[in-house]
Order: C-alpha cells, then sequence, then structure tokens
C-alpha cells in the first residue's frame, strides 16, 4: 500500500556519499530511498483521492441500487428499480430538458460571444487591455454574489426593466416567466464566464501565423473569407475544445438556480443538480437521488472521454 | 463554483506562450491596423458591449448605499441620493457577517495552502521521481478530474456525518485539500516539474541533497508561476464554494460567505436589498480590488489553469 513508514534511516540517514570499497551494500540504496520518498509524497493526494473521489463514487453507485429513505431509517435493496422509476419519472424528464436547453443555449451564447470579444481584442486598438480587465472581471465575482446583483436587476421593477421603461418600454417579470427564466439564467451565466473563454480565444487567435493570412489576402481573398477560412479554421480545435468544456461546466449549475429561480417557475429551470439536490437533502431519498447522481456522472464520463480523445488527436496534429 | 475554470483543457496552439496581455502589441507580429472609421466603431461597439459586464458591478455598489424606499425608485438614479451606511450597518448586525466573513477567509486560506503543499509534492514525485506504479497511481488521482463535486455530494454527506463533523469546517477544509478539488492542482504542478531542466537536480543531487531537499530547495523556488495558478484558482473556488456549505452546514454562525448573502431575508422570505447588497459588496469588492492589482497573474492563472489542464 501507499502507507509503508519510511525506515528511521530515510530521513535521517547521511546524506549519499560515495561509499567505494565499502564492504556490504546498505538495503536502504539512493535508489530505494528515493522510490520511498516518492510514495510518501504523492502519499496524502492517493489516500484523499481513495477517500474523497473513489469511495464516494463506488458508493453512489451502491446507494443508487437501494432504496433509502432517510427519515424513516429504511435502507433496502432493489437493483436497478431507482432507474427505472428514473425513466418514468417526469420530473427526472423535465430536468433533463432543463439541462439540455440551459446547456445549448449557454454554449451557443458563451462561444459565440467569446469568439466576437476575443476577435475583436486582437485588433489593433487603444485600450483593449482595458477591455479585457472588464470583460474578465465577472470571472473573479463570486458566483452567488454576480447572481444575487442580477436577481436584483431582473426583478419585475428592477433596474432593467426601470430602464426600459425609461425608454418607454415594458420589459417581462424576467423570473417569473416559463419563457424568460431560462433565458435570463443562461444570460447571467454567460456574462459571469464568457471572459474566461475570450482569454483563451484570444490566445489562439494570437497563434494565428500572421503569414498565412497575408498570402490568402494576396490570393484576392476578403476580410470575411480570411477570417472564415484561415483564422477560424486554425482556431476550430480550441473552440470545439472550449465548448465541450463550456458543455460539461454547464451541467454542474447549481448556484445560480438556487438563488435565482430555486428551479421554478413550474419546473422550466429545475436542471439535473438542482433535482438532485431536491432529491436529496429536500426530499431525504438518498437512494434515488443517488441515482440521478449516476446518471449525471454518465454523462459527464462520455463528455470528458470526448474531450480527452480530442485532445489528444489535436496535439497530434499540432507536432 | 465556477466549474468552467476547473476543467481541464487542451494546449493553447503556438505552446506555452503566455496568457495574452499588454504585451501583445509588443510581439513583433505584424498586424493590420483597421482604417480610422473601423477602429471608431469598434471602439464604440466595445463600449456598449462593456455595459452588462460593469453595470451589475456599479449598480450593486450604488443601492448598497440606499435607503430602503429608494430602492426601487422611478425614474431609477445611477447615484445614490441621500447616500447613507446604515445598510452596511444592518449588514452587520442582521447576522454575525463579520464572523462568516472571517470564516470564508480562514478556510480558503488553508484550503489554499494546504492545496499547494499537498498538490506541489505530489506533482513533483509523480514527474520526477519515477517510483515503480507512479503511472498507474497517477491514472487513479486523475479520476478526480472526471467526478464532479455534486456526483458525490451525498456519499460525503454520509461520510461527513458519520464522523460527526456535521456544521463544523472540517469538510470544507480538508475535502477541498486532499479530494477532486486538488487533483487539477497537481496535474498542473506535474505539468510545470515534467518540464524542468533536469540538471539542476542533477546539480542538488551532486552536493547531497536528499530528494525531499531537492523538492524543497531547488524545485519549488522554480514553481512560483504555477504556484501562484494554483493558489489563484484554489482560493477562488474556496471563496464560491456554494452546495458543500449548503449541505455541510446548518448554524449561521460557521456559515460561509455565499449562503450567508443568501440569508438577509425580511418575515416573508423577500429579500431586503439594499443590506443584502452592502454584504455583497463587501464580499466582491476586495476581490476585485486585488484582481485588478494582480490582473496578469489572475488572467494567467485561470487561463493557465483552463489551458494546461
Amino acid at each position: 500500500m501507499t502507507t509503508t513508514a519510511p525506515r528511521p534511516s530515510a530521513t535521517t540517514g547521511s546524506p549519499v556519499s560515495r561509499r567505494g570499497g565499502a564492504p556490504r551494500r546498505p538495503w536502504l540504496t539512493y535508489r530505494r530511498r528515493d522510490n520511498l520518498t516518492g510514495l510518501l509524497m504523492v502519499s496524502p493526494q492517493l489516500l484523499g483521492s481513495a477517500a474523497f473521489v473513489i469511495g464516494p463514487l463506488v458508493a453512489v453507485v451502491w446507494y443508487s441500487l437501494h432504496e433509502w429513505r432517510v427519515l424513516a431509517n429504511e435502507f433496502t435493496f432493489v437493483g436497478a428499480g431507482n432507474y427505472e422509476r428514473l425513466a418514468a419519472d417526469p420530473g427526472f424528464h423535465d430536468s433533463l430538458r432543463a439541462t439540455g436547453l440551459f446547456s445549448v443555449g449557454l454554449v451557443v451564447f458563451n462561444i459565440s460571444l467569446a469568439l466576437a470579444l476575443a476577435v475583436m481584442l486582437d485588433q489593433k486598438l487603444r485600450g483593449t487591455a482595458v477591455f479585457r480587465t472588464l470583460f474578465f472581471s465577472p470571472v473573479v465575482v463570486t458566483l452567488v454574489a454576480w447572481t444575487i446583483v442580477w436577481g436584483f436587476l431582473l426583478q419585475d421593477n428592477g433596474g432593467i426593466n426601470a430602464f426600459l421603461e425609461v425608454l418607454g418600454l415594458d420589459g417581462p417579470n424576467w423570473l417569473r416567466g416559463e419563457s424568460t427564466s431560462m433565458l435570463g439564467v443562461v444570460v447571467v451565466q454567460v456574462l459571469k464566464n464568457v471572459g474566461l473563454n475570450m482569454v483563451l480565444f484570444l490566445a489562439a487567435l494570437q497563434g494565428v501565423p500572421e503569414e498565412l493570412k497575408e498570402a490568402a489576402r494576396m490570393d484576392g481573398a476578403g476580410p470575411w473569407r480570411v477570417f472564415r477560412s484561415i483564422t477560424l479554421a486554425l482556431i476550430s480545435p480550441t473552440i470545439l475544445l472550449v465548448s465541450i468544456i463550456t458543455v460539461v461546466g454547464s451541467l454542474q449549475v447549481f448556484a445560480q438556480i438556487a438563488v435565482l429561480t430555486q428551479g421554478g417557475p413550474g419546473t422550466s429551470t429545475t436542471v439535473l443538480v438542482y433535482y438532485l439536490y431536491q432529491q436529496a437533502f429536500q426530499f431525504k431519498e438518498f437512494g434515488y437521488a443517488s441515482a440521478v447522481a449516476v446518471v449525471l456522472f454518465g454523462i459527464v464520463l462520455v463528455l470528458t472521454l470526448i474531450q480527452w480523445g480530442l485532445r489528444r488527436r489535436f496535439v497530434f496534429h499540432e507536432s | 463554483m465556477s466549474p468552467e475554470t476547473l476543467t481541464p483543457l487542451a494546449p493553447a496552439p503556438g505552446g506555452d506562450r503566455d496568457a495574452p496581455s499588454s504585451a501583445t502589441r509588443t510581439d513583433g507580429r505584424r498586424r493590420r491596423r483597421l482604417p480610422r472609421p473601423g477602429r471608431v466603431a469598434l471602439f464604440l461597439t466595445l463600449c456598449v458591449l462593456s455595459v452588462p459586464f460593469v453595470f451589475p458591478t456599479w449598480w450593486m455598489v450604488t443601492t448598497s448605499f440606499k435607503p430602503i424606499s429608494q430602492v426601487f425608485a422611478f425614474p431609477p438614479s445611477l447615484w445614490p441620493q441621500d447616500a447613507s451606511l446604515q445598510p452596511y450597518r444592518d449588514a452587520l448586525t442582521l447576522q454575525p457577517f463579520a464572523q462568516q466573513y472571517w470564516n470564508s477567509l480562514y478556510i480558503a486560506v488553508l484550503v489554499t495552502l494546504g492545496t499547494i503543499v499537498f498538490s506541489s509534492m505530489a506533482g513533483y514525485a509523480f514527474a520526477r521521481v519515477r517510483f515503480p506504479g507512479a503511472d498507474a497511481l497517477f491514472v487513479v488521482v486523475l479520476l478526480g478530474l472526471l467526478v464532479p463535486a455534486e456526483v458525490t455530494i451525498v456519499p460525503l454527506f454520509q461520510l461527513v456525518n458519520r464522523f460527526g463533523l456535521i456544521d463544523t469546517h472540517w469538510p470544507l477544509i480538508v475535502i477541498p485539500m486532499l479530494g477532486a478539488p486538488s487533483v487539477l492542482a497537481t496535474f498542473i504542478m506535474r505539468q510545470f516539474f515534467l518540464a524542468l531542466p533536469s540538471e539542476l537536480e542533477d546539480a542538488g543531487r551532486m552536493d547531497g541533497l536528499s530528494r525531499f531537499a531537492i523538492y524543497r530547495r531547488i524545485a519549488m523556488p522554480l514553481a512560483r508561476p504555477a504556484v501562484a495558478a494554483v493558489a489563484i484558482f484554489t482560493f477562488l473556488h474556496s471563496w464560491n464554494l456554494f452546495l458543500e456549505p449548503l449541505v455541510f452546514l446548518s448554524s449561521k454562525e460557521m456559515f460561509t460567505l455565499p449562503q450567508a448573502l443568501t440569508q438577509y431575508v425580511d418575515a416573508y422570505g423577500g429579500p431586503i436589498w439594499n443590506v443584502q447588497l452592502a454584504a455583497t459588496t463587501m464580499t466582491v469588492v476586495p476581490v476585485l480590488v486585488v484582481f485588478v492589482l494582480a490582473q496578469r497573474q489572475f488572467v494567467q492563472g485561470l487561463a493557465h489553469t483552463g489551458l494546461k489542464g
């Protein structure tokens, strides 16, 4: 195992010196001591992984095979019972739909805005550094704080609608309308994190060789054509990877929902994680919630494996 | 919890370049300058686009100085009339806000320090000490990148509950330090140490340094950029944590900031906006100030984290 204690001499022993001509080689050679030190150095992380990642992961699968009503203190094996229940549960279907809607909306808005901002900031223009700071700043703002401020702005009589009224427009009650609540949650989340993707795209854009664009221009390509055929083509791997990462991140959205809409109105913004939270900590159905968690893990696993596969391919292409 | 910042990403095209910075204009690339009308149009577009990024912060700060009667006043005013500090006083007295602030701060600092120590040790050993089984064990650790915190929240609650640590800060300190959130830190440290020239270590070995001394006295001082990146994203991750405190904590004295901010409600459960925004301002502004001062490190740290993971 990983907890092998070091022999006292491993730490107190004299530094390696050339003991040429010593009659017997000591057991604790430099190599052995090195290996022991290495193992000791990784052991906190390994124990942590075992206790807080692998153990819980195995446990959640095990729990998901049981009906576990915490309040009644019942823990009975039901096999695939929870999964059958999920398959027939309209609340779960709603949460899958809400998650899909959120993820797609987020990726489309986020990636297109991030790309647009990156292209604009890649121009030769005074003040781009300031704009970059402004667009990036929400990334470092506490998520819940950002969400609270937007919740305030999106109130029926809040800042957004007040300014719309000044302009003579009548804004909806954003967070209480079936059709606008999801839009509100998506926009708040896009504005929060688009700066990060923008910076990633900016780095990719700056890796596009100017000579290639120049060559295309020589061949008579217009600006749009140069952008589409050279720039966009060369940074497309980054776009794809950033998109997948954004989707994986979007599956974990929780605080925004909890603060802005509590999953409502109806179930229109009850995403998977919020549904999991409700089942586990409001209805105290740990077994059923675990089944939701396993489904969530399956989706994240597939997406992450795709991402890793793509990354390997692109890295290969780059070299 | 901002998972996007904590998920692995591809290496930047073009290799190990710094995140874009003000230095980009001097990188010697010949770039075409837009014609003047284009530049003006672009500038104006950027100004308009920056409104939804800047205005919320402005609105938060100004509202936090308004008396409650003015919070929803029409027409809306961009500058508080009858500015008062009363919302701030209320924010500090309605809840043990100073205590909650301290909770968030000390937990984030401990988690950051612990993560730096454990992840750099593990990252170093995985990268430089080729002990038998290192690669297999590294794959085991990497599993943590695949498991979102939300997936394991029920078993973790059960674990914490069994040890009688519900409503203590232990789970918020120990789990991030050693569990899934620290895996990305280990990965980044390992990537950094892999690229370290081995001549430096050989020199240390010649001088008779033990492996641990080489790590501590030679490798770590060189790892400052990687440590800075790890420190920034670890601190922010802990500072932002919401689901875990919600699940693990139950008394207001133990709350951390994100959870505390949602508690400024009147008897009917409606938010007391100006007080809530005063507390929010106190939470956000220090981080924003540090960000503006150490912008380069923040952008590089958070983007590198994405790029290198």
